[in-house]
């Protein structure tokens, strides 16, 4: 049950209840108490929306910085992980295998903001040895949403 | 000058619906629910695998019957799904869509005068194809009460001494009803008895919602009498592609196959690339479609029983057949009205045959959020119609 909710819920999260019990084929009592269960361990972490600011004419830089850091005795990476999270404008953070070690995701107005940043804020902590900032030129796709013009429905429009 | 058409071809009707394609396009904010084909993109894999086809130079005629790596994938797939077996070598034959199968099936198997019975409601070129094979088409009226099952009693009182062939069109456009293995059984021991045999348009077969689909040709001692007919285009939605099969007995799919080299040389090669990886690759995303769709199904259900709609509850294909006797107007009437008052776009049952009258058929191959919108139209349409009555 809770993977048909999941599932369909990734792509729609804005369907209702009643709607979603009906589509799923279960009692509607069954899929809210599913739901708040969810939301409550969290299995669901929130509802966000997936915007294009670019048609909005809002201007917004996003950057996926690679950060190498010192791991911390007894706490591994989470410490530092945990400090870099803290900030607001930090968008995600993952521990990352490979030539680095967080990847960390961020939101900023200008380039100047998010260089600003990097230099006075992330490089800053001790566990920091280095980074690498590189900004996003321009979103194709994201969350499995390609950022496009809608599509159309070319089907012709009755057809036996 | 001399009358350049046959006389048979100035016969045929063209499709019933085609006066309302103009009305739909020219619609503004329209929704359209008449569509017959899945509202699903090809999944990427098979694209992919077509478009590395192409760049790999593979752009020429395969053999006529088709790609044999395909005719082993088909095998193996019916083999899989179905429990039925094909020698790839001389009982299967790749064909321009179910379609061309269901044409080359009445022309290699009719002779002047034969007749072959078809169950309407049903797909709309059974008949044309009988007629254009010379054959007489026969039209056995499914009825609602059975959920559009055929019915052994039904099949046996349609049968003459000239009834040769027996089309079997399940799970079924436009109903949305599906034979289980009970009712096929009945069905096969009529035939049997009298010495027919099947065609079976089962282009639908993934996308049933109760079982597993059944295929007659899977029954004892129908084998050598059934001619399979399956596709892409439903399953996985792969419509534009154009490409279906027939299986069946070697010397039925052998001149089958002489038609198809003369009027067509072969099925499209690219499709029959992509095909070869549908088969392979592609049950998963079958399941997800059909998740999907059984999602929809449940939800058109629930609205007809909402707003009072009587509609029986279909387990195949991707449509719901429901009942409009209510409102004392003909299905056309109905659909035109419906078009003109609320912008939906639904098909007249009678588009599928005479006994179609009194059913419309709505294709749930479209989001949730054009079917919400859709139902909530329709239910004002239906409430605004109920509410004219009683002023009467």
């Amino acid at each position: 049950m809770r993977e048909k909710i999941l599932t369909f819920i990734e792509k729609n999260s804005r369907i209702d209840l009643k709607q979603l019990a009906i589509v799923l084929g279960v009692d509607e009592a069954i899929v809210m108490n599913e739901l708040e269960k969810m939301e409550e361990e969290p299995v669901i972490c929130g509802y966000h929306t997936i915007i294009d600011w670019d048609k909005v004419g809002i201007e917004k830089v996003t950057a996926m910085i690679e950060v190498r850091v010192t791991p911390q005795r007894g706490m591994g990476f989470d410490k530092v992980a945990e400090r870099i999270y803290n900030y607001p404008e930090v968008n995600s953070v993952y521990l990352i295998s490979g030539g680095f070690d967080l990847m960390v995701t961020l939101e900023g107005k200008t380039l100047r903001e998010v260089s600003q940043f990097v230099s006075e804020k992330l490089s800053a902590l001790d566990s920091v040895l280095s980074t690498k900032t590189n900004f996003i030129l321009k979103k194709y796709k994201d969350h499995g949403t390609v950022i496009a013009e809608p599509t159309k429905d070319e089907r012709i429009q009755m057809i036996p | 000058m001399r009358n350049p058409l046959s006389k048979t071809i100035v016969t045929i009707q063209p499709s019933g619906i085609r006066k309302y394609f103009d009305i739909v396009n020219e619609m503004k904010d329209g929704i359209s629910l008449g569509v017959g084909e899945p509202d699903f993109d090809t999944p990427w894999h098979i694209r992919d695998e077509a478009i590395y086809s192409l760049e790999k130079g593979r752009t020429f005629y395969t053999s006529n019957a088709g790609l044999k790596e395909l005719k082993i994938e088909i095998d193996k797939y019916l083999t899989r799904r179905y429990g039925v077996s094909y020698d790839y070598n001389k009982e299967i034959v790749v064909t321009v869509g179910g379609s061309e199968a269901i044409d080359i099936a009445m022309r290699a198997m009719l002779d002047p005068g034969d007749e072959v019975l078809i169950p309407q409601p049903s797909y709309v070129s059974y008949e044309p194809c009988a007629v254009l094979a010379n054959g007489v088409p026969v039209i056995i009226e499914l009825k609602a009460e059975n959920e559009f099952r055929l019915t052994a009693e039904q099949l046996e009182a349609a049968i003459t001494p000239k009834t040769k062939v027996l089309v079997l069109p399940f799970p079924n456009n436009p109903t949305g009803a599906v034979m289980e293995k009970k009712d096929l059984e009945a069905i096969a021991e009529v035939v049997i008895r009298h010495d027919l045999f099947v065609i079976s348009d089962e282009i639908y077969s993934e996308l049933t919602y109760l079982d597993n689909h059944v295929t007659i040709a899977s029954l004892p001692g129908m084998r050598e009498r059934t001619i399979l007919i399956n596709g892409f285009s439903k399953s996985y939605a792969m419509t534009g592609w154009r490409l279906g099969y027939a299986c069946g007995p070697a010397d039925i799919i052998g001149q089958m196959i002489k038609i198809h080299q003369y009027a067509i040389m072969c099925a499209p090669t690219t499709s029959q690339y992509a095909a070869v990886d549908a088969l392979r690759n592609g049950d998963e995303d079958v399941a997800k479609m059909r998740e999907e769709y059984n999602g929809r199904r449940r939800y058109l259900m629930q609205r007809f029983k909402d707003m009072g709609l009587s509609c029986f509850e279909p387990f195949g294909a991707f449509y719901v057949f429901p009942c409009i006797k209510e409102f004392g107007m003909t299905s056309e009437e109905f659909v035109t009205e419906l078009l003109k008052a609320q912008r939906v776009a639904v098909v007249p049952g009678t588009a599928f045959g005479a006994c179609g009258e009194g059913f419309v058929r709505i294709s749930y191959a479209y989001s949730l959020d054009s079917l919400k919108k859709a139902m909530d139209r329709i239910e004002a349409f239906v409430t605004e119609l109920r509410s004219r009555k009683q002023e009467i």
